[in-house]
């Protein structure tokens, strides 16, 4: 197992570097201007300049080359002066600046990846809160009026897309019941019991529209996975040792159930890094989602090309935590 | 006769079929339509038949696997199928079945002494030291390494795994034991180690099988009496070697006469019994006798009354209108 996680973390490398050409080529190619947001007033003369100090006279190759060393090279080193207090080298080194705010592109995530944890990563564990009970009653039920409903409500979850859920939700909720606020404060500091639950309340409803998609999955996955589980002969086995119901059920077929399901949780796990776009746009949570529609929308390639490259870089390492999960919790699969 | 440990009255398993929009029942298939027989204490009753007769629902349903349509089953006179699930679980102990499937039978996920240790778990007060010397124990019974007590069942071949399965019933000291084909997966060259077993554990334990098969020469070997079965029906029940030497039921002639003998100069010219036809469907069985579509010996009355299963010589059971005359 050992030996398999390092040789896929070291074919990972090539795939990265592939990945980050590829998201690079794709951005210079697109015919976006970071100076197209300026006001028509500015001669084109200053928009070359502009253009110019950006970097962008530059050939490609040298461009990506340069984009490498910031990411790979300054970035770590100073983050790892930021953490011990050393200075390595003179410490000046240049970093992946985000063109429309002159500021580290980096800061920017880590200043947007606590809203972005909170409300998409509770999300997640709502959904599996949700998915896992519903997904093991539906099977154990399979047909029964629980199922059918469940079925059905996750039928909704499946097909009805975020955007629209989450504006019915505020129509309903902020519009109609005044029960929370449509738009999410960041600037809330939790002090006391009353600020605490404010915090509650503006969660709840990014979190639930995202929770219920993320569940509407979940509990298809799961219950699939009971039925081809209760179905088998170890079941019968379970039953003619004389063990209860609940014991047959929670010891041998959801253990066995859970494989498959947590392996779908961890390729899920990227995905809460990166934010729900739509969601976050809706609820006005300026969390990751929104930060990379802004670098979309004003062509601010370096962060655009930094967010998706760590998407990218997340992807591929739960990928591989996926498989070793999977080797970890189902003893027939061994890797070499 | 010693007396009967297992006494099975009118044993009936029906799945109801559900069908259309509504899934409204539209039928059943009579998997076991009627099954009265004992099994006496430290015999081995042989069930035969076809695929699709009902052998191993008959070998569920006493064990209530499934909950039976209709009838009982004593076993040590407590009548298992009217139990409720807490009385129940507690009679499971001195009950136990082996498997056909010693791969899908087994939870991928437990180890074997995990597996072995489950039911005293649930059904004893042994503390941990305890249960680790019995799934020794019971290891050694069975022809296990001790060694292997912490490997899962992957690790192991179809004979070993069968093994587990044999250890695994035996945990509770059970008195009566349903193997449901338990040789059927293996090969040829397992089976008769893992028949020997079987034989040696009876005699040593004093257990009580019921032998489902459908291997007739495993079968005389192995049962004291033979049960033989078709569409859901027993048409002959009889001691091992007068069932074999003198079948009293067309079928179970038909059957016997299948069996291929091991002198090629008989073989040539022995006269095989090819019934024709195909087993009618268990969900719409023919009226009269359930054999009459197939019967060689199909009289009119086959077609209009179905015979009683009773005994027409000592010890010799059957139904047949044959052997009503």
């Amino acid at each position: 197992m050992f030996a398999f996680t390092i040789r896929r973390l070291l074919f990972a490398i090539p795939t990265l570097l592939a990945i980050s050409f590829i998201i690079f080529a794709i951005l210079d190619l697109a015919p976006s201007d970071p100076t197209g947001n300026l006001p028509l007033t500015i001669p084109p003369e200053v928009r070359a300049q502009i253009r110019s100090s950006l970097g962008l006279d530059e050939p490609f190759p040298i461009r990506y080359a340069l984009w490498l060393n910031q990411f790979f090279i300054n970035e770590p080193l100073n983050m790892i002066e930021g953490w011990t207090g050393w200075t390595i080298g003179d410490g000046e080194r240049l970093r992946v600046t985000s063109w429309a705010t002159r500021s580290p592109v980096v800061d920017l995530i880590v200043e947007r990846m606590p809203q972005t944890l909170w409300v998409v990563g509770m999300s997640q564990i709502i959904a599996i809160l949700i998915a896992v009970p519903i997904g093991v009653i539906s099977a154990y039920k399979q047909y029964s009026w629980f199922d059918q409903i469940g079925t059905f409500v996750s039928m909704l979850g499946f097909s009805i897309p975020t955007f629209f859920t989450g504006l019915v939700f505020i129509v309903l909720f902020s519009v109609h019941l005044k029960w929370f606020p449509s738009i999410y404060d960041t600037n809330h500091v939790i002090d006391s019991w009353s600020s605490f639950v404010f915090q509650i309340k503006q969660m709840i409803m990014p979190t639930m529209v995202l929770a219920l998609a993320t569940a509407a999955q979940l509990s298809r996955y799961m219950r699939a996975s009971m039925l081809d589980n209760l179905q088998q002969d170890y079941v019968r086995t379970a039953r003619a040792k004389g063990l209860s119901e609940r014991v047959v059920v929670t010891i041998h077929v959801l253990r066995n159930s859970m494989i498959p399901v947590v392996t779908v949780i961890a390729l899920n796990v990227p995905t809460i890094f990166g934010g729900a776009i739509i969601t976050e746009q809706i609820f006005r949570v300026n969390g990751i989602g929104q930060l990379l529609i802004i670098g979309i929308q004003g062509a601010d390639i370096p962060l655009v090309q930094t967010l998706t490259f760590i998407f990218a870089v997340l992807i591929v390492m739960f990928n591989l935590i996926a498989d070793v999960l999977y080797g970890i919790l189902d003893p027939r699969i061994r890797y070499e | 006769m010693s007396e009967a440990l297992v006494e099975v009255r009118n044993l009936t398993m029906h799945f109801d079929i559900h069908a259309g929009i509504l899934r409204r029942k539209v039928g059943a298939v009579r998997a076991v339509d009627g099954l009265s027989f004992d099994i006496m204490q430290g015999e081995t009753l042989g069930l035969v038949g076809e695929s699709g007769c009902g052998k191993s629902t008959t070998g569920r349903a006493i064990l209530r696997l499934y909950d039976p349509t209709d009838g009982s089953v004593k076993i040590d006179g407590v009548d298992i199928a009217s139990l409720n699930t807490s009385d129940l679980r507690k009679a499971r102990p001195q009950m136990q079945m082996i498997f056909q499937d010693p791969q899908a039978s087994l939870n991928p996920r437990m180890n074997v002494s995990e597996i072995i240790a489950e039911p005293l778990r649930e059904h004893t007060k042994m503390d941990s030291a305890a249960r680790d010397a019995r799934v020794r124990e019971l290891m050694d019974a069975v022809g296990l390494n001790r060694a292997f007590a912490s490997r899962y069942p992957h690790e192991f071949s179809g004979g070993q795994r069968q093994r587990i399965g044999i250890a695994r019933a035996l945990a509770l000291n059970p008195k009566f034991i349903v193997c449901d084909e338990p040789i059927a997966a293996l090969d040829v060259s397992i089976q008769a180690q893992v028949v020997n077993l079987l034989e040696d554990l009876q005699r040593e334990l004093g257990l009580t099988y019921l032998f489902i098969s459908h291997d007739l020469s495993m079968v005389r070997h192995l049962a004291t009496r033979v049960a033989v079965m078709y569409l859901g029906k027993i048409v002959e029940l009889a001691p091992r070697d007068a069932l074999y030497s003198d079948p009293h039921h067309p079928y179970t002639q038909a059957l016997l006469s299948a069996v291929p003998v091991a002198d090629p100069e008989v073989e040539a010219t022995r006269k095989q019994i090819i019934l024709e036809g195909d087993v009618p469907s268990p969900a719409k069985p023919p009226e009269g006798c359930n054999f009459c579509t197939r019967c060689p010996k199909v009289m009119d009355i086959c077609r209009k009354v179905s015979p009683e299963f009773r005994e027409h010589a000592p010890g010799r059971f059957s139904a047949c209108h044959l052997m009503d005359e």
